[in-house]
């Protein structure tokens, strides 16, 4: 937990919320470096080579597959004619908290430290930008924020993640405790491993690490996009929905290996986070739906929906057909969308919400563009089940936590490699030990004395 | 001064240190400085326990072994003596990377007293004297000198305390209890009040040791036979080991001697409860191991020769304080024991010691300028762990005369470094033992590579002589000329060098490679090169050692020595010693109180203490900032 050093860091600058723009900046020895891995300019210049204080369009793009992942103006700042007197580059990026959050982990992917609670402020003030009076400023920013993402931290681990975390931690920490106390007391019999009980360990380490990264919110937005399934009897409007979404927000990214021809997959890119449509090839064609959803594919692609839009029409009222819609979806995340509000209304709005009252629902007209824009949000809340208006700092947690889970695997693979070139229990230990310092750095624990204290619970040493 | 104090008579000579104890730790402080050329007065309860051991007849392992090379590299006495003096030398760990294996020796405890008492007599600069130091002089807070019990009083610049396990030391053999330091010698009452009145708080630790059973009672056919190597010396500057070595025996306990321990358990100290002192978890009675850990169906044994003159053998992992009558029931229990003759039971011994908290970095206590303390006293176990302390303590006691910084190794130059940080700055609540694990630059902090760690530092003290120096420089010549040749020779894929890779088993040669790409290769000795270089230069074998660590380890140890160059970074940011932790008002009320009582040296050790976030190092950065500012300011 070494703050100290003169690396480069990087954070979220705007205060969240669905505002235009945001910006991610980063400060730092290596920030000009880093942020040309990163950044292509629409001019094709390096950031290496423009000249200080110039602003650029162009694309954040990850170097590991070529994916666009916001369009962006990136400014950069030579030292020391920057705020914090570093070499500073920032991303103005698409606001919202998806772009920022995938610039930012991006950032933290390619060699930057996620920034603790004040930390640009107070290199500001240690380069001498800021002055004496301002520096008490900062203590207090540093206090209220650290207070806040304390508590922020206590809420999210609450449950669910910090449980997983721990039950990893333990792994690992069993295992160090075993291999440190056979290279400290040599001569008590403690069993050895050899290397494929080792490698079977390692495995049971990697599995649920593995699987945590994976379920963490941002890992399968990104990797996939919400699977979305429109829902809905012949004529409802379906089409013109998936029409007018992908107007308004045809994803960039558009190919994904992988996919079958007989679905056809649209990708809308709603605040960032990519939207896969499913739209079973029959679906614009046929108007019947039921036995579209009779089909095979149309049944497999409900069963890994993500969410579905299941959509009425406002004119004919609730329907045998749309029961038995809903029916097969009902289970499932669901928006239930009342379109044609343009037209006279034959349904009980209030019945429906009765009879739908698990699920969100909301009174649309395609063709007025009414209440498309409550729809978007509500997707948006429907996929992560939380307020859009989030704060910045529960943001910056989750990114944060994602890149340990990522660190830590990172060592846990470089444990393996090792073990594979059969070097002995004294290197393995290394990165072991660092996959248990960003386990550590999620759950807030200390890690020394948990090894040591494990090594004399585990086995009866000493002579 | 001399008013408050009462005495007979003041010694007309003044020494520049006094060094209570003449223990392991005690030796070491008083040989340090006066090699350094300063005037030295030893005092000890007993002149035939001079570097006594106490316990444990052997030296060295993983971590203290490595503390021992270092203690060497800077110029202290431990390695040599035992080169001189053991009855036997292995290394452990062989089959571990480089950066655990530990040199481990049995010692002749005779001898090896008799050689550092000698040395300790011989010595120009120090007086030896059997005197039991009772009262501390001290005036406005500073150091004067020490009285004895026969009233003398001894005056001095500079004291070191290394009492050991003697401070108000009690002994237990089940029921029966008496006063007395280890082996019933004379236990320090008085000199425990003295350090109470002046305001230090001590705590009570425990420890405990087997008994010793005489050679000709013991049925070696019984236990398997462990010999000693050839060729391994502890000091860097030793002959190799030509002696015939003396070997231990392994044998163990089983289901008798457990039942035996546990229907006699109650009548030992720790559970009916006479003991209050913490024991080490490490070095657990056999009643510990037994009640702690009952589904193992026996426990190892080592029987260890004591000495060359004596038949005493000591038995390592039998350390007990269960009554004299259940050591001989359990003893019979024991395969080649069955007719064991004990010549000293087994006993558990009490022992007041300082809160390392209350030391700096420089093993001054904060409190008493010019006190220094060492050794078992501070809470640690182990004559290794008490040498490193002592050479420390003795070098700064002579540093701070001669006015100079004093001597502070950081974790990531020793372990001697790591041992006093963690005692410094995080304190203990058990008698502390090194352990590898404890050391996060493990990979540089080799037990090959000590001297070319300290070695230059120990020269510059003016511990390492001319010869010991140069012949140094030498190695470090021959080692800098090898890795260059190494990384310059080009091997070129010949029919023959193939053919000789595939002899050693090793993959194909395609193109050309520099040798040390070669020596890179796990299956690759050195000695394999010289068929594809045969101007491989001719050096000893340490060079060779050293150069294929470097060059097989090097991907790993790059990587800490980059995580070394960024905590060198956090040790050199200092904190002002003056500071008020007090007018820091934004730092949490836990940290506040820990940094008031560590008084860390700099922004990494602080951020070590256990209590304080990173939040409150940030706090700390800015404050001392301001600080700063603030007087610059003011000069102008």
């Amino acid at each position: 937990m070494n703050t100290m050093k003169e690396d480069t860091i990087a954070a979220i600058a705007t205060p969240f919320g669905t505002s235009g723009t945001g910006k991610v900046r980063m400060s730092g020895p290596e920030a000009i470096k880093i942020g040309e891995k990163i950044f292509e300019a629409t001019s094709n210049i390096k950031l290496t080579e423009a000249k200080s204080h110039t602003a650029h369009h162009g694309f954040v793009v990850d170097p590991k597959n070529d994916k666009t992942i916001d369009e962006v103006l990136a400014i950069l700042m030579i030292n020391p004619r920057s705020f914090t007197g570093e070499n500073v580059v920032e991303f103005d990026c698409h606001g919202g908290m998806v772009p920022l959050e995938s610039v930012l982990e991006l950032l933290l992917e390619n060699g930057a430290r996620m920034a603790e609670p004040g930390e640009f402020s107070r290199r500001a003030f240690m380069n001498g930008k800021l002055d004496m009076a301002q520096a008490e400023a900062i203590i207090d920013v540093i206090n209220s924020k650290t207070e806040k993402s304390l508590s922020i931290a206590v809420e999210q681990l609450k449950g669910g993640l910090s449980d997983k975390v721990n039950n990893i931690k333990d792994k690992v920490v069993t295992l160090l405790a075993h291999l440190e106390a056979s290279i400290d007391f040599p001569e008590d019999e403690i069993e050895g491993f050899d290397s494929s009980q080792l490698n079977e360990r390692l495995e049971e380490i990697k599995n649920p690490l593995k699987d945590l990264i994976k379920t963490s919110k941002q890992g399968k937005l990104y990797q996939e996009g919400i699977k979305t399934v429109i829902a809905g009897k012949p004529n409802v409007g379906k089409s013109s929905l998936l029409n007018y979404l992908l107007q308004e927000n045809r994803a960039i990214v558009t190919d994904i290996p992988g996919t079958t021809r007989d679905i056809i997959e649209e990708y809308i890119n709603l605040e960032g986070i990519p939207l896969k449509i499913i739209d079973t090839a029959g679906v614009r064609e046929s108007d019947d739906l039921v036995e579209q959803i009779g089909v095979e594919k149309a049944r497999t692609s409900l069963e890994e929906a993500d969410l579905v839009l299941m959509m009425l029409d406002v004119s004919q009222g609730l329907t045998e057909e749309d029961i038995k819609v809903y029916n097969l979806i009902k289970k499932l995340p669901t928006i239930v969308v009342i379109n044609k509000t343009d037209l006279d209304k034959k349904v009980d709005v209030k019945k429906m919400q009765k009879k739908f009252s698990e699920h969100p629902l909301l009174l649309i007209s395609v063709k007025e563009e009414k209440g498309l824009e409550e729809l978007k949000d509500t997707i948006l809340e429907e996929i992560l089940q939380e307020k859009i208006n989030t704060d910045n700092e529960v943001l910056v947690t989750k990114v944060r936590h994602r890149d340990a889970l990522i660190k830590a695997l990172d060592s846990l693979q470089k444990v393996k490699k090792s073990l594979d070139e059969g070097m002995p229990y004294d290197f393995l230990t290394i990165d072991l030990k660092d996959v248990l310092f960003n386990l550590s750095s999620i759950t807030g624990e200390t890690v020394t004395e948990d090894i040591i204290d494990q090594i004399f619970s585990d086995f009866c040493l000493g002579k | 001064m001399e008013e408050n104090y009462k005495y007979n008579k003041v010694f007309e000579k003044e020494y520049d240190v006094i060094v209570i104890g003449a223990g392991h730790a005690g030796c070491e402080a008083s040989l340090a400085p006066a090699r350094m050329g300063l005037n030295v007065l030893t005092m000890t309860v007993n002149l035939d326990h001079v570097a006594f051991m106490p316990c444990n007849p052997s030296i060295g392992g993983p971590g203290k072994g490595h503390i021992v090379r270092e203690i060497d590299a800077l110029g202290g006495e431990m390695a040599r003596n035992m080169d001189e003096t053991m009855l036997q030398i292995r290394m452990l760990n062989t089959t571990k990377g480089p950066a655990v294996h530990g040199l481990r020796g049995q010692a002749d405890k005779k001898k090896y007293h008799l050689r550092m008492k000698q040395l300790l007599e011989d010595e120009p600069n120090l007086d030896l004297k059997q005197e039991i130091a009772e009262v501390l002089v001290v005036e406005d807070n500073k150091i004067k000198g020490v009285i004895t019990k026969t009233g003398i009083l001894f005056k001095a610049k500079k004291v070191v305390i290394t009492t050991g396990t003697f401070l108000k030391g009690k002994v237990i053999i089940g029921e029966a209890t008496f006063n007395a330091g280890p082996n019933q010698q004379y236990p320090a009452n008085r000199l425990s009040e003295s350090l109470n009145e002046l305001g230090f708080e001590l705590r009570r630790f425990k420890t405990g040791t087997p008994p010793r059973i005489n050679k000709r009672s013991i049925d070696f056919s019984k236990m398997h036979e462990q010999k000693g190597e050839k060729d391994l010396t502890f000091s860097f500057d030793s002959e190799p080991y030509e002696r015939e070595q003396v070997s231990c025996y392994l044998t163990y306990t089983n289901d008798k001697t457990h039942e035996i321990i546990q229907d006699n358990k109650m009548r030992t100290p720790l559970f009916s409860g006479i003991i209050e002192g913490v024991g080490p978890r490490y070095c657990p009675s056999i009643e510990d191991k037994v009640v702690r850990f009952p589904e193992k169906g026996r426990h190892q044994l080592f029987l260890e020769p004591e000495g060359e003159f004596t038949a005493e053998y000591y038995i390592s992992g039998l350390s007990t304080s269960l009554p004299e009558d259940v050591q001989y029931d359990l003893l019979s229990t024991i395969p080649g024991l069955e007719n064991a003759e004990i010549m000293r039971p087994g006993y558990a011994i009490e022992y007041d010691c300082f809160d390392p908290n209350d030391l700096r970095l420089s093993l001054e206590t904060k409190k008493i300028k010019g006190l220094f303390s060492a050794g078992q006293i501070n809470g640690t176990s182990g004559y290794e762990e008490a040498a490193g302390q002592g050479l420390i303590a003795g070098i700064n006691a002579a540093l701070s005369l001669k006015g100079k910084e004093p001597l502070i190794l950081d974790r990531s130059q020793a372990y001697i470094g790591v041992l006093i940080d963690e005692l410094v700055t995080k304190g203990t609540e058990e008698p502390y033992r090194m352990m590898t694990s404890r050391a996060e630059y493990r990979l540089i902090l080799r037990q090959d590579n000590a001297d070319l760690r300290l070695k230059e530092i120990g020269y510059n003290l003016g511990l390492i002589s001319e010869k010991r120096y140069q012949d140094f420089l030498n190695k470090k010549e021959d080692i800098e000329k090898t890795l260059d040749f190494m990384r310059n020779y080009q091997v070129t894929p010949t029919p023959e060098n193939r053919e000789q890779l595939k002899s050693l088993d090793s993959g194909a040669l395609k193109k050309p490679v520099k040798l040390a790409k070669l020596l890179k290769r796990p299956e690759v000795d050195y000695d394999d090169l010289r068929f594809f270089a045969p101007d491989l230069p001719e050096v000893c074998q340490e060079v060779k050692d050293q150069v294929s660590i470097q060059i097989k380890y090097k991907g790993y140890i790059d990587r800490q020595m980059s995580q070394v160059e960024q905590f060198k970074k956090m040790e050199h940011k200092l904190i002002p010693q003056d500071i008020e932790y007090d007018s820091l008002e934004n730092i949490r009320l836990e940290a506040r109180e820990k940094l008031k009582k560590v008084k860390p040296r700099s922004l990494g050790q602080a951020s070590r203490i256990s209590g304080v976030s990173p939040a409150d190092i940030s706090v700390l950065m800015i404050y001392i900032e301001q600080q700063e500012r603030e007087n610059k300011d003011e000069k102008k």
